[in-house]
């Protein structure tokens, strides 16, 4: 059985920060992670393997430097990498994406084997739509679960598999057919560490670049900006608010005025929260 | 169960190990790195100075994409008191050279940047490996190490160990003690976001060109220690460190002296409109010569700063890393060639190298220093002060004549210091240095 | 070395200006209804809210899509939804409808939109409305655009949908200019509740699903209703403290929730809390985790990066603690205090503590 999981380079967004005066993004010495969704997408992944022996390739579409990433998911035990990179898909919103990934992943089966299942993170920290997974199973014909937290029972033969599904107010238990897309929670599981041998085989292992003639993508025009459907037409810091905080006094440096000054200073703009305060204490 | 064979193993991927594993794998060796860290540099994020000249000697091409700041055409030795500083500032246009000599670089970056050209010239890496035990035989020679990943063990004829100063391998395994808090420093750091035109419009920097403050005084409250400015691209770092032993004495907290060295009148202006974007601490081999540990056994090596190769008078240590690493490599690629073993006596090759060369040579020079300041506070706490006394004093106009000055200045010296101090001060002084 | 991206990006190539012919009959706002288990979830009824404005501004009209199983229920939610602004209901009932599916789901609303060409889609961003927005959207090969802060329509009658980017860092105006329907969704809380207006009434319009269950693959076998003790009502609390990484170490945690407790609040923190491993992630404050809208919102050690920003802009009274006085969390805070939040919190709450049990026992 062949797994693909899909994974993603992104800035560790708590690092990138504006310039204060041009508004522009400083990308400069941010580094970049694997999606941390991701892992637990990989160890769903792995865990099957395990389960029933699989190969588990990895996928994603990135800049050349993305390989990194591709082979720190090596490094857990994935059996083979393919970086897809192209400059055309730049400028790509999700509808694009997940094309150039779909192809991609057709072009995989015809490699190794059409994929039973596709798993994604849940989402990734630098997009955060959730969107690419969905997009993937439409266009792949994948029956599509996402917010799964746990992958309950599976029969290869009979091409079914059972699921826990996180949904509003609780938890939903599912089945359905192979081949299917499946987005996972995390936290849902705790992603292993590689073995030496494999983490070995991981440092050496050759990943397969693919750009979109190689990756089987026909129709350029369904790539990058021209395949995207939405358009940024702006991008700013938000309006500074006219009075910015006013700043209690801390020249006393004594942690009890400050406190005291603070409430005044609560109280005075929230004259009804005392009250509230108030009797939501006597309620003890 | 694997056991895979390697030429030789580098335990650590900072400044040490990546000059070591890249000197064997560009002879053709088989050299296998372990990173404990998520990737190389990441236990190292702050700013850090690069000297040139060593990693020249390893890449003489390295400034064609390595990750490089500003590179620095200003020095600036700060003595300060609370309300001053008194500073020695050298800046030249000769730095402004072709291949210039010193830069300030991010080490997460750099790092990042060192190891791919390591891996590139033919080592293996593996990262987020901790190495847990060293393999001997039944001679006790070290013949590899053991991981914290399950499924086999690694032998080689040589290990590096480039660990850091407080590296526990070699601590574990008896190859050294463990570092004493007198020999060590706890050094906190943060890196400032500053737009590149206000950097460059407060120091006074065209394009590139970078400053690095040195700085020592009353900002260390009485604690042996020093600080430190550097300027970067588009942000600033800025540390303060002492002694661990200073601070469970006085048990002051590091991120205190920080905040207060922040706030300083000197420093504040240099950065104001920045933002705090990384806190971090660290911990600096400042022992010098009579803290190393032995550096050669059967089938083992140290380097770096787990070999407590840093001058803390210059406040150098990455020049030092890295050309230990280096002849350590090029020990290790002579002995292959000759096909002779890693034995002790054969490795110690290593240690004529280094005595050969300006690291146990400025090591040996300053070794008296550490012993000095130990015993001496008084020159990094009074002499700021007695200076910036003396500086008010002499640069006051006031109508007063300068005579009186002079004499006044005399006067507030003998107070402060005595003539006797101040001789046995500069005597022991000229003692340490040479 | 550094990457200033420019702010504007303009003239980018492709961007074509005309509405294709077959896009312009496309008219009206629509709202995807979450409606499971009897309850119409709030998300929908704060996109009617501002579905009723995007509609009014461009002279159509608001219509909801409604589908479920039981047509009694049913019919009392779709008095609610014209009550909360809806013109127009459209409402598919079969039993297959029953639980979400995202096949079954997607058919529906796909079928809909191919049939009555709305110009714009809404849906709440939550579970049910991810799953579905993807799946919608590429199926009808349109453009999406996921946690939006705010809506408009611009001088071309083209929906401009914000949110923020760059990890939260900047916030951007997307536009799906060339495509039909336009498609965004939006978080709970971010928009504020209508009011119902008794009374209202709306259009109702019903369509067949037109599947079989057997075609359907995907079975919910059974439904797990979360105990109510497991829910963070930290979405819908009044007051809320939460802690940054200026509180050091998941220990000093706990003067936080100490806060909160004595103010009978909840508490949170920002997202590298939730990174770090100090925090679950359903405490997380912020675009990508809880938006809150309290009367009290303390910001102990946050240095307020957009993306928390959005997640709190709601607040009634926001106070700020920081050490760093540039921090930008001073420019959307009503107070603050540069200071040590590990030494105020804990001052605070001992100040509160006195006053509110002093009180008690006077009165």
């Amino acid at each position: 059985m062949h797994i693909v999981v899909c994974i993603k380079q992104v800035p560790d967004s708590a690092q990138i920060r504006v310039h204060p005066v041009t508004n522009t993004i400083m990308r400069q010495g941010v580094p970049t992670i694997l999606n941390p969704y991701d892992l637990f997408a990989l160890e769903a992944a792995l865990r099957l393997r395990d389960q029933i022996g699989a190969e588990v390739s990895v996928l994603t579409m990135g800049p050349p430097m993305a390989e990194d990433t591709l082979r720190k998911a090596l490094g857990f035990g994935a059996d083979r990498a393919v970086l897809l990179t192209d400059r055309a898909f730049a400028g790509s919103d999700t509808l694009a994406t997940s094309y150039a990934l779909s192809q991609a992943i057709k072009r995989m089966g015809e490699e190794w084997g059409e994929p039973a299942i596709v798993f994604t993170g849940k989402q990734t920290i630098d997009g955060d739509t959730a969107q690419v997974g969905p997009g993937i199973a439409r266009r792949l014909r994948l029956n599509q679960v996402t917010y799964v937290s746990a992958v309950t029972e599976i029969d290869p033969a009979a091409g079914t598999i059972s699921l826990q599904r996180r949904a509003e107010g609780g938890v939903q238990e599912i089945t359905t057919r192979l081949p299917a897309l499946i987005t996972m929670l995390e936290a849902s599981n705790e992603v292993r560490r590689g073995s030496l041998p494999e983490a070995l085989r991981a440092a050496r292992a050759k990943v397969e670049v693919w750009n979109a003639a190689q990756a089987g993508i026909a129709d350029m025009t369904k790539c990058g900006l021209r395949g995207s459907p939405t358009v940024v037409k702006r991008v700013f810091a938000p309006p500074a608010r006219a009075v910015s905080a006013e700043k209690i006094d801390t020249t006393t440096n004594q942690s009890d005025d400050i406190a005291e000054a603070l409430i005044a200073g609560i109280y005075a703009r929230q004259p009804a929260l005392e009250g509230e305060l108030l009797r939501m204490a006597a309620g003890y | 169960m694997t056991e895979e064979r390697f030429d030789a193993i580098v335990v650590g991927a900072g400044p040490s190990g990546n000059a070591a594993a890249y000197t064997m794998a560009k002879s053709g060796l088989n050299v296998l790195q372990l990173e404990r860290g998520e990737y190389p540099g990441s236990k190292n994020v702050q700013g850090a100075i690069l000297y040139a000249d060593a990693l020249e000697r390893l890449m003489p091409d390295f400034r064609e994409d390595a990750p490089l700041e500003r590179h620095v055409i200003e020095q600036r030795i700060w003595m300060m008191d609370d309300h001053s500083h008194t500073g020695m500032h050298y800046r030249s246009e000769l730095f402004n050279e072709d291949k210039p000599n010193r830069y300030t670089i991010i080490r997460a970056q750099f790092d990042r940047w060192f190891s791919r050209r390591v891996r590139d010239a033919g080592a293996t890496l593996l990262c987020e490996t901790t190495v847990t035990d060293l393999l001997r035989d039944s001679q006790n020679r070290v013949i590899g190490v053991k991981t914290d990943r399950h499924g086999g063990a690694l032998l080689a004829d040589v290990v590096i160990l480039a660990e850091g100063v407080n590296g526990l391998t070699g601590q574990q395994a008896g190859l050294r003690a463990q570092p004493e808090p007198k020999d060590v420093a706890l050094a906190v750091k943060e890196m400032h976001f500053l737009p590149q035109e206000l950097i460059e419009s407060r120091f006074g920097l065209r394009g590139d060109e970078g400053v690095v403050i040195e700085a020592m005084g009353t900002i260390t409250r009485g604690m042996t220690g020093t600080a430190f400015l550097y300027t970067n691209r588009e942000s600033i770092s800025i540390g303060i460190g002492c002694l661990v032993d200073e601070f469970t004495r006085t048990g002051q907290t590091p991120y205190g002296l920080l905040d207060a060295f922040k706030a300083h009148p000197s420093i504040a202006p240099l950065l104001v409109g920045s933002e705090v974007k990384e806190y971090a601490a660290h911990l600096i081999p400042e022992g010098g010569f009579n803290a190393m540990p032995k550096l050669v056994g059967d089938g083992w090596m140290v380097v770096g700063d787990a070999a407590h190769l840093v001058n803390a008078v210059h406040r150098e240590g990455s020049n030092l890393a890295m050309t230990s690493g280096r002849l350590a490599g090029e020990t290790v690629v002579k002995l292959k060639r000759l096909r002779d073993p890693c034995t002790e006596a054969n490795l110690g090759d290593y240690r004529r190298l280094l005595e050969d060369s300006f690291v146990l040579k400025d090591m040996k020079k300053y070794r008296k220093v550490p012993g000095l300041l130990h015993g001496n506070r008084q020159l990094l706490d009074l002499y700021p002060r007695m200076l910036s006394q003396a500086a008010q004093t002499w640069f006051r106009v006031d109508g007063v004549d300068k005579r009186t000055k002079e004499r006044q200045i005399m006067r507030d010296v003998r107070q402060a210091r005595g003539w006797r101090g101040l001789l046995g001060d500069a005597f022991k002084v000229a003692r340490a240095w040479r | 070395m550094s990457e200033a991206t420019p702010a504007r990006q303009a003239g980018r190539a492709g961007m074509k200006k005309e509405l294709p012919e077959h896009f312009k009959a496309y008219r009206h706002v629509w709202v995807f209804i979450e409606y499971e288990h009897g309850a119409i979830h709030p998300v929908s009824l704060e996109l009617l809210g501002e579905g009723r404005k995007l509609a009014d501004k461009l002279g159509v009209e608001l219509g909801g899509v409604l589908l479920g199983a039981d047509r009694e229920a049913l019919a009392a939610a779709t008095v609610e939804v014209s009550e909360y602004g809806a013109d127009v209901v459209y409402v598919v009932a079969d039993p297959i409808l029953q639980h979400y599916r995202n096949e079954p789901f997607t058919h529906a609303v796909t079928d809909l939109v191919n049939t009555y060409k709305p110009e714009i889609l809404l849906l709440g961003a939550t579970v049910l409305g991810r799953d579905l927005a993807g799946a919608v959207a590429t199926t009808l090969l349109t453009g999406l655009t996921a946690d939006c802060t705010e809506l408009a329509i611009d001088d071309e009658r083209s929906l401009a949908a914000t949110r923020p980017t760059f990890g939260g860092s900047l916030l951007c105006t997307i536009h799906t200019l060339n495509y039909r329907p336009q498609m965004a969704t939006v978080r709970p809380r971010v928009l504020p509740m209508p009011a119902r207006q008794s009374g209202r009434i709306g259009r109702v319009i019903e369509r067949a699903l037109d599947m079989r269950e057997d075609d359907i693959v995907t079975k919910v076998l059974r439904f797990l209703p979360d105990r109510d003790s497991q829910k963070s009502q930290l979405a819908y609390a009044d007051i809320v403290v939460a802690g940054g990484l200026g509180m050091r170490s998941p220990e000093n945690l706990q003067l936080v929730r100490a806060l909160a407790d004595v103010l009978g609040g909840d508490w949170g923190g920002s997202r590298p809390l939730v990174q770090k491993g100090w925090m679950p992630a359903d405490r997380q404050i912020g675009q990508t985790g809880k938006t809150i809208r309290p009367k009290l919102y303390i910001a102990a050690g946050i240095s307020g990066a957009i993306q928390h920003r959005v997640g709190v802009e709601g607040a009634d009274l926001i106070v700020a603690i920081n050490t760093d006085p540039n921090a930008p969390i001073f420019d959307f805070a009503h107070l603050g205090v540069v200071a040590d939040a590990t030494e105020i919190l804990p001052a605070l709450t001992e100040a509160f503590r006195k006053r509110l049990s002093v009180n008690r026992l006077a009165g």
